[in-house]
């Protein structure tokens, strides 16, 4: 077809042709590619999908900065990072597969539909072979379902619901962080230690799927150690002002205020709660606290004083002291001059471990990267011992408890360390009724070709 | 041809050639050129020029015509959008039924919507298609997605899952497709350095533009036509003349929710997820934009509208630092850094400045939206070759 | 009864915050027959005011201080602010605490600065215009506002506190044995929003000005042609309204700590407050925010949740139709206005 005539009995030759390829799609379209975007130049290009507009686009800049620094250690730029400390030796820091690594970028605006259109973009016209990033459950699984139908992988970034591995999991997509159950199963210990057994909860919650989860999987793990829970009012996303859902806290007889919401609702729920002063209120004859079950670096930044005392969950924390956390710790630190934020070593791992992944399979094919990611062991990218599950494409690590701490000494020890939850304790079994039962499965992977 | 004058055929031919040819007007840059990253050839975004031009065509015929200024019309967008979802849960991915009840509900849910906005005028009546469609919303994002009873599923919006019924699907193919032809297919046409992208699901969208666009032609010139721009210019006048003015808004306005059902029935085809944020207020302003930067109550303005704004939130957002330090990576260090901070706040995650700046300056320097641009370029370029001459013909607005 | 009584507060709470901003509408409605969609980016301004005052008074010399260690393990430095070198330490953290109640100082002349120009720049070349234009244009003002705060300010919110003096609660009940415990904050700033409000309507009815600018309200036209330049005194109409706007921003950063979207968030709740209330008409603005302030809190408690799930999402927009049919022209909306 490299040659176009332009007279009449041409243009039907040419006419025809095109609706023939129309009509036969499977011969003209997908036998270029043995499978969807396959890299034939001396690139492969990575699609980094972050929120860069909305409420959330701090977080995504932090993603973008850490995904960047993990390209170029990829591409043996800089100090390697962790590529020295990943257990896995298989990245030699000459990009994947002898092949340099390149990016494109694309705004989600925390939006399934702009997050789709985006993916879809990097995808179709960029040629990328994997999606990574993003900062929402309900992006995450719409991402993730797209990414399915056309054949590449999906690196979920911050994404908490139980959803996305759970009854949406997808067997081309893969999480990294840690979800709402896993948040339950680590704080409720240290709760009961903290405050004992005999408590009353009084929940407010995000009126939408991740606040559900999240609400029913604290619920459930509180009530197992002998905690009742008192109420749960589920608040409207767009609130900006609590107080009216703060002021019947007061009268319930509650004890413990859980907040599971995020993002600007939690800063703004949280400042509105100690406004009303609930933490140094009386019930029961026990001290009244307030728990927020997901906690990010940037949210704690946005409630300032307000998070002192306040107890949460992580899925890493700078601050955390292994060999890869300080190798990331220091690669980023450098760079930007600042600590990076949970969600930002989310992404970071997740493009070293689908570099790994390719150069362990010898091949971008996603069916190849999936087999190559299935039941991997590793260490050494900031988070301990790791292992990605086979059947439900979750990450099984450690998670942390964490407290705002009372005297920071500079903005980013604002939160402290209380207890490094092993991952036994988190772990659960694929077919668990809060994540889809045992209907919920993978499916097969798509290489699109 | 058509019962169409000879300059609305030709306007109409120019309209079908730019459709039909989109995958080669929308990709001028080589693949491998630096400005490949201008190029809007690709599937999806050339979807959304057409579902968007269909939607804003629609929306025309309400505020272009008589005035009224919804601000909730993105409501049967979405409403569209989950009954398209829903045919393909419950039949099978065939896009035909799952347009046809997008339209249909879209028709009855902007006809009950319709009846108790129009008892009200001016901004009171913008006032209520806002509430209603924030509403819409609201309900959509949470209290329809709960677990007894899902009706949206909520923020990660509503898909089709492997274990839904689908009893028409028999041995089917898993995507959306139109009897066994699927949406996502691609034909691509290599010629030299360019790579031209034909897409199926794109000339479904594109012949579903050409007939919403024919409908809206033979509207504006109808009788029907005549008496909404009545409307828009005096309605109290024209109650005078014994006129009862409410039927023909109702009809404009469900006609332009039936457009908005399309479009959203399309989104749907294209790309099986109904998501809740479609039905969102800023969505609902976004159409509203689109029509006044490409020309209210022009006909070629809200589909030059709709494509300039999805043009900037798909291609702008994706320059990146990396991008631009390429672009000006001939110049010495120093300057191409200067370069690049004066462009970065501009692009990439600033595209909702330079769109804000521009709805700025389209609206205060050309009030007719990017036609009016046309067509003084065009006058001016007609009198620079006759000399002033022709004046009578350039002054008639080409609708 | 207590909690009845509480979120009666809390309505009258939210509530001066939406007349605040719904009243300066009006007046640039009700004056200058223009619709500003930009007015909710004047009050998320305002906020930022308040945010850039903190950061100015924490502007800091930075020392070394070999003996503790940042994040990195190099040498911490040690941030002092200028204001506690210039007036010693107690003196400047006292200023710094305060920076909320000192950056109205500021926010007046800043705000009344914006609304000229913003009037003089844009919004005079519209008066002719349709009311799409207006909102159109405005629209995308509010965007570049906004994305102009974000680039220097970032996304995320950013806490302002109020001074210590004014924190914590005050038990308002305790003369009638009841526990009222309510946040002092939120006492002041309804305090606050009901002097504005008083201020702004002595104003309006017991100066010459505002007799003027009432007239011109009234008609425009005829009292142009009495010679008297109406244009001059709109333009400080519209500057006025923009710094009530404003100051109501300035004293809402403390209640949630302000972040760039917030322009857009309260946008479309004044609007429908303005509506609801009646386009020009400046009582019915202010009534309709409180109005709107207490039913939104009463829907929110679990009695209403559990009554009508959902019916904290929708209450404002379902009142607003329902008074919008009821009552053609809102509360007490003037005949004529905005119908054509």
């Amino acid at each position: 077809m490299s040659k176009l005539i332009f007279n009449r009995r041409g243009l039907i030759k040419s006419t025809a042709a095109v609706g023939a390829g129309l009509a036969m799609p499977t011969i003209f379209s997908r036998n270029a590619w043995a499978y969807t975007n396959e890299p034939k130049g001396d690139t492969v290009t990575l699609g980094f999908n972050v929120p860069q507009t909305g409420p959330y686009a701090d977080e995504g800049a932090d993603e973008l900065l850490a995904q960047k620094l993990a390209v170029e250690h990829l591409n043996g730029e800089g100090d390697g990072g962790c590529l020295n400390t990943f257990t896995s030796k298989a990245l030699k820091g000459n990009g994947i597969l002898g092949k340099k690594v390149a990016y494109v970028t694309g705004d989600t605006q925390t939006k399934s539909d702009a997050a789709r259109a985006s993916a879809k973009s990097m995808i179709e016209k960029d040629g990328a072979v994997m999606i990574n990033g993003g900062s929402s459950s309900g992006v995450a699984v719409a991402v993730q379902g797209l990414c399915q139908e056309a054949g590449v992988i999906f690196m979920a970034g911050l994404t908490h619901a139980n959803d996305t591995t759970g009854k949406d999991r997808k067997a081309n997509g893969f999480r990294h962080f840690f979800n709402a159950y896993m948040s339950a199963a680590a704080l409720a210990p240290v709760l009961e230690k903290e405050m004992g057994s005999d408590r009353r909860a009084y929940h407010l919650t995000a009126d939408y799927n991740w606040g559900w989860t999240q609400q029913e999987s604290i619920a459930a793990s509180t009530e197992a150690m002998g905690w009742e829970t008192v109420n749960n009012v589920l608040t409207p996303l767009a609130s900006t002002d609590f107080s009216s859902y703060i002021t019947p806290v007061l009268n319930s007889g509650a004890d413990v205020l859980v907040l599971n919401h995020y993002g600007g609702n939690m800063v703004n729920s949280l400042s509105n709660a100690i406004q009303f002063d609930l933490l140094n209120k009386q019930v029961n004859g026990k001290d009244f606290k307030i728990v927020v079950p997901l906690y990010s670096e940037l949210m704690a930044a946005g409630a300032g004083d307000n998070i002192k005392g306040v107890l949460g969950s992580m899925n890493y924390n700078w601050q955390l002291d292994n060999e890869g956390s300080k190798q990331f710790v220091k690669s980023f630190g450098e760079k930007y001059g600042k600590p990076p934020s949970n969600s930002a070593q989310t992404c970071y791992a997740q493009v070293l471990l689908y570099a790994d992944a390719c150069e362990r399979a010898g091949t971008f094919n996603p069916c190849g990267v999936v087999e190559a990611l299935e039941g991997f062991d590793f260490d050494g990218l900031g988070n301990g011992k790791t292992s990605y599950r086979k059947e439900d494409h979750q990450c099984f690590k450690d998670v942390l408890v964490v407290r705002g701490a009372e005297n920071p000494t500079t903005a980013y020890d604002t939160l402290e360390i209380v207890e490094i939850t092993p991952t036994e304790q988190v772990t659960y079994a694929p077919d668990h009724p809060l994540f889809g039962g045992p209907e919920a499965t993978l499916g097969t992977c798509n290489s699109g070709a | 041809m058509l019962k169409l004058d000879k300059k609305d055929t030709t306007l109409f031919l120019v309209v079908i050639a730019m459709t039909l040819l989109a995958p080669f007007i929308m990709n001028p840059f080589p693949t491998d050129s630096g400005l490949a990253q201008f190029n809007a050839g690709y599937p999806d975004l050339m979807q959304r020029f057409a579902i968007f031009g269909i939607f804003a065509i629609g929306f025309n015929i309400l505020f272009g015509l008589t005035g009224y200024l919804s601000f909730g019309h993105a409501a049967f967008l979405g409403v569209g959008s989950y009954a398209a979802v829903w045919m393909f849960k419950l039949l099978s991915f065939n896009i035909l039924p799952a347009i046809f009840l997008a339209v249909l509900v879209a028709a009855i849910f902007s006809l009950a919507i319709g009846f108790v906005c129009l008892r009200r005028s001016g901004i009171y009546f913008s006032i209520l298609t806002l509430a209603f469609a924030q509403m819409s919303f609201a309900m959509a994002y949470s209290v329809l997605s709960n677990p007894s009873f899902n009706l949206t599923n909520g923020e990660t919006g509503l898909q089709v899952y492997a274990d839904d019924p689908q009893i028409l699907k028999g041995s089917g193919p898993d995507a959306t497709h139109l009897f066994g032809l699927e949406m996502r297919n691609t034909f691509t046409l290599d010629v030299g350095a360019w790579a031209f992208q034909f897409n199926l699901g794109f000339y479904i969208c594109a012949m579903f533009l050409i007939l919403a666009f024919y409908i809206s032609l033979r509207i504006f010139r109808s009788p029907f036509g005549l008496i909404l721009r009545a409307i828009k210019t005096n309605q109290t006048r024209l109650n005078f003349t014994g006129t009862n003015s409410r039927p023909y808004t109702l009809a404009a306005f469900v006609i332009s929710g039936m457009y908005a059902g399309l479009a959203g029935g399309l989104m749907a085809a294209m790309d099986p997820l109904a998501g809740a944020e479609r039905m969102q207020w800023t969505a609902s302003g976004e159409v509203v934009l689109m029509t006044i930067l490409g020309g209210a109550g022009t006909l070629l303005g809200p589909i030059l509208g709709a494509g300039f704004i999805k043009y900037f939130e798909n291609i702008f957002s994706k320059i990146n630092d990396s991008v631009l330090q390429s672009w000006f990576s001939f110049m010495p260090d120093g300057l191409s850094d200067f370069f690049v901070s004066i462009v970065h706040p501009f692009v990439g995650k600033g595209w909702h400045l330079t769109l804000g700046l521009l709805f700025m300056l389209v609206v205060t320097f050309l009030p007719g939206g990017l036609v009016e641009g046309g067509q003084k370029i065009w006058s001016r370029l007609r009198n620079k070759d006759k000399d002033g001459g022709a004046k009578s013909t350039a002054t008639t607005p080409a609708e | 009864m207590d909690a009845f009584i509480l979120q009666i507060l809390n309505g009258l709470d939210k509530g001066s915050a939406y007349a605040l901003i719904a009243l300066g509408l009006t007046l640039i409605f009700g004056t200058l027959g223009v619709v500003n969609f930009a007015h909710g980016a004047l009050f998320m301004i305002g906020a930022f005011v308040a945010v850039t005052m903190q950061k100015v008074l924490n502007l800091s010399t930075e020392l070394v201080d070999p003996t503790k260690k940042d994040f990195l393990g190099n040498p911490l430095m040690v941030k002092t602010p200028y204001v506690e070198n210039w007036f010693g330490e107690s003196a400047g953290q006292f200023i710094i605490n305060w920076s909320v109640p000192l950056s109205i100082l500021a926010a007046i002349p800043i705000m009344l600065a914006i609304g000229f120009i913003m009037e003089r720049g844009l919004i005079r070349h519209f008066y002719k215009r349709p009311h799409a234009d207006q909102i159109l244009v405005t629209f995308g003002l509010a965007i570049v506002l906004q994305e102009i705060v974000k680039a220097f300010f970032g996304a995320n919110p950013i806490q302002t506190p109020a001074p210590d003096a004014l924190n914590g609660v005050v038990n308002m009940g305790a003369w009638l044995n009841m526990s009222l415990s309510y946040p002092l904050w939120r006492i002041v700033y309804f305090c606050f929003a009901a002097i504005i409000i008083f201020g702004v309507f002595a104003f309006l009815q017991f100066t010459t000005f505002g007799m003027v600018v009432r007239a011109g309200m009234a008609d425009r036209e005829t009292v142009g042609l009495l010679g008297i330049n109406i244009d001059k005194r709109f333009t400080i109409m519209f500057a006025i309204a923009a710094s009530v706007a404003g100051l109501a921003g300035v004293m809402y950063a403390p209640i949630n700590p302000p972040n760039y979207h917030w322009g857009m968030d309260f946008l479309v709740l004044s609007f429908v407050v303005v509506v609801v209330g009646g386009m020009g008409s400046l009582p019915g603005a202010v009534l309709a925010g409180f109005l709107l302030g207490i039913l939104e809190s009463f829907a929110s408690t679990t009695w209403a949740t559990t009554t009508i799930p959902g019916i904290n999402q929708i209450i404002i927009y379902l009142v607003a139709i329902i008074i919008l049919l009821t009552r053609p022209r809102g509360l007490m909306g003037r005949k004529g206005v905005m119908e054509e």
